[in-house]
């Protein structure tokens, strides 16, 4: 067994020059995990950035660790190769909204339901950065950029609701703001076995810069920004005077004075069903409303690399090790003398 | 068991051709194969060909639904499945009019009649009942009422006569066999072993198969009665293969002689997806099998597997390397071993997917954007697949590399009989994994530069959990050895030049091509893939025949063996025939300048060597 040495902040970083725009939520990412990583018990050996295309995706090139910098929206896909074949190794990937929502939802939504172990960053800015400013799969309806001048037709993905609905295992939502808790949602995916998916809300001061100012900034989290915690009744607010109940129209948010503690809805992050999670993912439906953030859902289920690793140790002890001359003989033969 | 080959009223012919075709429902490929497998077991050379329709099943007693399998038996080397089938079992009016016109004159049909009622004689077509209107005169008929003849025999055993129904391919095969004396016992023990825990299945089946010899027997069809003695093949040990076995064997076969294990990424699709079923079997050998979601992710998986230092391999047809062409330029680019089996169908887009074509040379060669070289490797035999597979994964790991190895649905689902190599005798393929830093940087501090290159050009393998040798890769131009984005101009060009040279010197590792049949004459044909059977037949008989003709076939398109221009320079004549409109001719021509002649046939069925030999002879005039 290897020991994890002991590691700061800097033998994470690689000696790239991080070149993203200046002021971008992307930089205060890179810095959370930078740090959070030398508390993890891992080692730079044996840890793989994956990524796609996008700003996001030149994740991988600041990490001293092993990485991959791919193409657009396959990051999954080539993770999953990597992470059935490499148990050993602790596989992150790492993309934005248009990568993994859109070219790439495909494969997303597939590692979601097959539970392969590896942890994902999500990424949303809302907006199409490196190509400078088109409106993403997680744009508000209406939105107006270069390729929409009227305003965008589509109706957006909630990336929870579509992982949930992927029946993913661990799913989380964080922002840009707050390393703190950045950090505790990266650390507690890291910890999961299977796909964990954490969606960070991220500025892009650029092309969509506030989007989320409604909901991250310093004096407006404790009205709009939902803690769920692990066994609680889900309250928030600047008095924490208002909460969340679920009946059969969903989830919703009250005044907890006129409904009562008892009735505000205990979180169960590791309910077996989606029902709950997916309620409350539904209350992030705009940028103005109070938003949950934190984990919706920690399950366990079957790890796919492992069952796969299950199947060649079983097939290894029914049928004894592979003989090549035995397989090229296994149809019928005849000689000829 | 009865020694039907003994008997005296038997006479003996050097081979024989026979096309099984009936309804898509009917049972001709298992038929076919069940008969190619007792001769082979006999020790027959044989080649085979199964035609079969897209649709699983097609609308019944139709043309469109109409499957057929077409075996050559021989007591010499054969290397096709023939021109004119001399038989042909005709299980439906549809069958016999769909094959038919492809039996030689005079050739012998035998047909079911109790299939020629009326519904079915419509929906073929037929207007009269072609039994009996005359129309196959000069043709030797045998007709036999085998669906009754069927249920009856199997009534006794408490089949419903339903179910019976589905027996009659084996009444056929029974008569099939009697008359051109195949051994009974490998079918009963075939039988007994495929339908093991169906006693009723088993004992239909066997009835069946004997109902149809013992009608041979009582009709009176001695005169009909042929043998084919066994081949004198070379001394050692046989089996019957098909390419897509081959080749997964040959992909087991790499991996054991690697000594790494193999990851398979693979996305279902005709005619490749046998090779996804057949390596599943194999997890014993390490073999790790994953279903993707797409053919996108099949090959990421693959790519995403050898970053990870196994053998990444993904199998498809052409729509799939379509699919896949970025993510075959991202390997380009991270230069990491890759095994890409591409089994060819007729295209383009859904095409014909169960017809054989071999038109994606070109999508190989080219079919990525930028400069984007990769070696290709192509198969000439079904067990030629075997070598094929094991040589696109030698070049793979040495040259750290994507490669790619076309075959195509004729080798897929062909069978020939295939002499086993000594496993022993099996080349082991070096891999060597970067373990140490490569690299003083100007502070005296020993880095990994995971692009600097040894003698074959080929970049370290350095796979994730490597102590001290962290480092990016990624699809962006990159600054040779350092492998840091690198947008500089001057370094692009470097790199891109420097991508075309490395796959190019892999010559230097291929083996020169030897020239076969008649090498000081006038006439070259230069084939590739599953051509082979058909030119080697052809320039035998050309040659037989006193038109000198050489051959040479090309297992690697691309580079090409060393001394293939030496070779196309000392010809009058060099002719390319292909199952496209002239791709290979068109490389050669633009690699050698010169004048070679495309053959060309996009029909989805193979070169028959009798085609051949015309085209060569007009080709060559």
């Amino acid at each position: 067994m290897t020991t994890v040495p002991l590691t700061t902040k800097k033998d994470w970083s690689s000696d790239q020059e991080v070149r993203w725009c200046p002021g971008c939520g992307d930089y205060s990412i890179l810095t959370a995990v930078q740090m959070m990583m030398p508390e993890l018990d891992v080692r730079r050996e044996d840890t793989v950035f994956v990524s796609g295309i996008g700003c996001a995706a030149r994740f991988p090139y600041y990490m001293n660790t092993y990485g991959m910098h791919s193409i657009h929206g396959r990051s999954p896909a080539i993770a999953t190769g990597l992470a059935i074949t490499r148990p050993d190794l602790d596989v992150w990937v790492v993309g934005g909204d248009g990568d993994m929502l859109s070219i790439g939802g495909n494969h997303l939504i597939h590692a979601l339901r097959r539970n392969i172990d590896m942890t994902i960053l999500l990424f949303n800015n809302q907006i199409y950065g490196l190509t400078k400013g088109q409106y993403s799969p997680t744009s508000e309806q209406g939105k107006v950029t270069k390729s929409t001048p009227m305003g965008s037709i589509d109706h957006p993905f909630n990336p929870i609701s579509l992982a949930l609905g992927a029946e993913a295992t661990f799913v989380a939502r964080t922002h840009d703001m707050d390393r703190g808790h950045m950090q505790e949602m990266f650390r507690r995916a890291h910890e999961h076995k299977g796909s964990a998916i954490v969606e960070v809300y991220q500025n892009c001061n650029v092309f969509n810069d506030g989007a989320f100012d409604a909901l991250t900034k310093r004096d407006a989290r404790d009205a709009m920004l939902i803690n769920l915690e692990h066994g609680k009744p889900v309250r928030f607010g600047v008095d924490n005077e208002r909460g969340v109940v679920i009946d059969n129209d969903g989830a919703k948010i009250v005044e907890v004075a006129d409904v009562g503690e008892d009735a505000l809805y205990v979180h169960d992050e590791s309910a077996s069903t989606t029902g709950q999670a997916f309620a409350l993912s539904r209350l992030a439906s705009d940028r103005q409303s109070p938003t949950p953030v934190g984990i919706f859902r920690a399950v366990q289920r079957s790890e796919y690399g492992e069952a796969v690793s299950g199947q060649l140790a079983m097939a290894n002890e029914t049928k004894g090790p592979g003989d090549l001359n035995a397989l090229l003989h296994s149809l019928p033969t005849w000689e000829v003398s | 068991m009865t020694n039907t080959a003994d008997r005296s009223d038997v006479r003996e012919v050097e081979r024989i051709i026979i096309r099984f075709a009936g309804d898509s429902g009917d049972g001709m490929q298992l038929t076919g194969d069940r008969f190619t497998s007792a001769s082979a077991l006999f020790g027959n050379d044989l080649a085979t060909l199964p035609e079969f329709p897209a649709e699983i099943r097609a609308p019944a007693g139709t043309l469109a639904g109409v499957s057929a399998f077409q075996v050559h038996i021989s007591d010499h080397d054969i290397t096709t499945p023939g021109d004119a089938p001399n038989v042909l079992v005709a299980m439906n009016p549809a069958a016999l009019k769909a094959d038919l016109p492809k039996v030689e004159p005079g050739g012998t049909v035998i047909v079911n009649t109790d299939a020629f009622e009326e519904r079915n004689l419509a929906k073929a077509g037929y207007e009269t009942n072609p039994i009996e209107d005359g129309s196959l005169d000069g043709y030797t008929m045998i007709t036999s009422p085998m669906t009754s003849l069927t249920k009856e025999v199997c009534k006794d055993l408490g089949v419903k006569p339903r179910d019976a129904e589905r027996s009659k391919n084996f009444f056929a095969l029974g008569l099939v066999s009697w008359l051109y004396s195949r051994p009974e016992e490998p079918t009963m023990l075939w039988i007994e072993e495929k339908f093991g825990d169906k006693e009723l299945v088993v004992a239909a089946n066997k009835a069946a198969y004997k109902a149809g010899h013992a009608f041979g027997e009582t009709a009176e069809l001695s005169a009909s009665r042929l043998a084919v003695r066994p081949a004198k093949l070379e001394p050692g040990t046989y089996t019957n293969i098909n390419g897509n076995t081959a080749l997964s064997w040959g992909l087991v076969a790499g991996s054991q002689l690697a000594g790494l294990p193999i990851f398979l990424g693979s996305y279902p699709i005709t005619p490749a997806s046998d090779i996804l079923h057949e390596l599943a079997k194999h997890k014993n050998f390490g073999v790790r099998t994953f279903q993707a979601e797409d053919e996108i992710a099949a090959v990421g998986s693959a790519l995403g597997a050898a970053y990870g230092g196994h053998i990444g391999i993904t199998t498809t047809s052409g729509p799939g390397i379509a699919l896949k062409g970025e993510t075959l330029g991202l390997a380009v680019s991270l230069e990491l071993p890759l095994v890409v089996i591409d089994i060819q169908r007729g295209g383009p887009s859904t095409g014909l997917p169960t017809k054989t074509e071999a038109a994606d040379l070109m999508m190989a060669m080219y079919g990525r954007h930028g400069e984007a070289p990769m070696p290709i490797v192509a198969a000439s035999s079904p067990s030629d697949c075997f070598d094929t597979a094991i040589e696109a994964i030698r070049l793979a790991i040495r040259y750290r590399t994507p490669v790619m190895l076309l075959s195509d649905g004729y080798l897929a689902n062909g069978t020939e009989p295939w002499c086993l190599p000594d496993v022993s005798s099996l080349k082991d393929i070096p891999v060597e994994f970067a373990s140490r830093t490569n690299h003083t940087n100007a502070d005296g501090e020993d880095v990994f530069m995971p692009y600097v290159r040894n003698d074959d050009m080929a970049r370290p393998w350095a796979v994730p959990g490597t102590d001290g040798l962290m480092h990016r890769i990624g699809g962006i131009e990159k600054e040779d050895g350092t492998g840091n984005i690198s947008y500089d101009p001057e370094n692009h060009g470097f790199m891109v030049e420097l991508r075309d040279e490395r796959i190019r010197k892999i010559a230097e590792s291929i083996p020169p091509l030897e020239i076969s049949g008649d090498p000081d004459a006038d006439i070259l044909v230069v084939g590739w893939g599953s051509t082979w059977g058909s030119i080697a037949a052809a320039t035998g008989r050309l040659n037989r025949a006193g038109t000198p003709v050489a051959q040479i076939h090309l297992r690697h398109l691309h580079p090409f063996a060393p001394n293939l221009g030496e070779i196309l320079a000392r010809y009058k004549h060099v002719l390319v025939p292909e199952m496209n409109l002239g791709q290979l001719s068109r490389l050669l021509r633009a690699e050698f300048l010169v004048d070679a002649k495309s053959i060309s046939k996009v029909t989805g069925q193979p070169f028959t060597a009798a085609e051949m030999v015309n085209n060569i002879m007009e080709a060559a005039r």
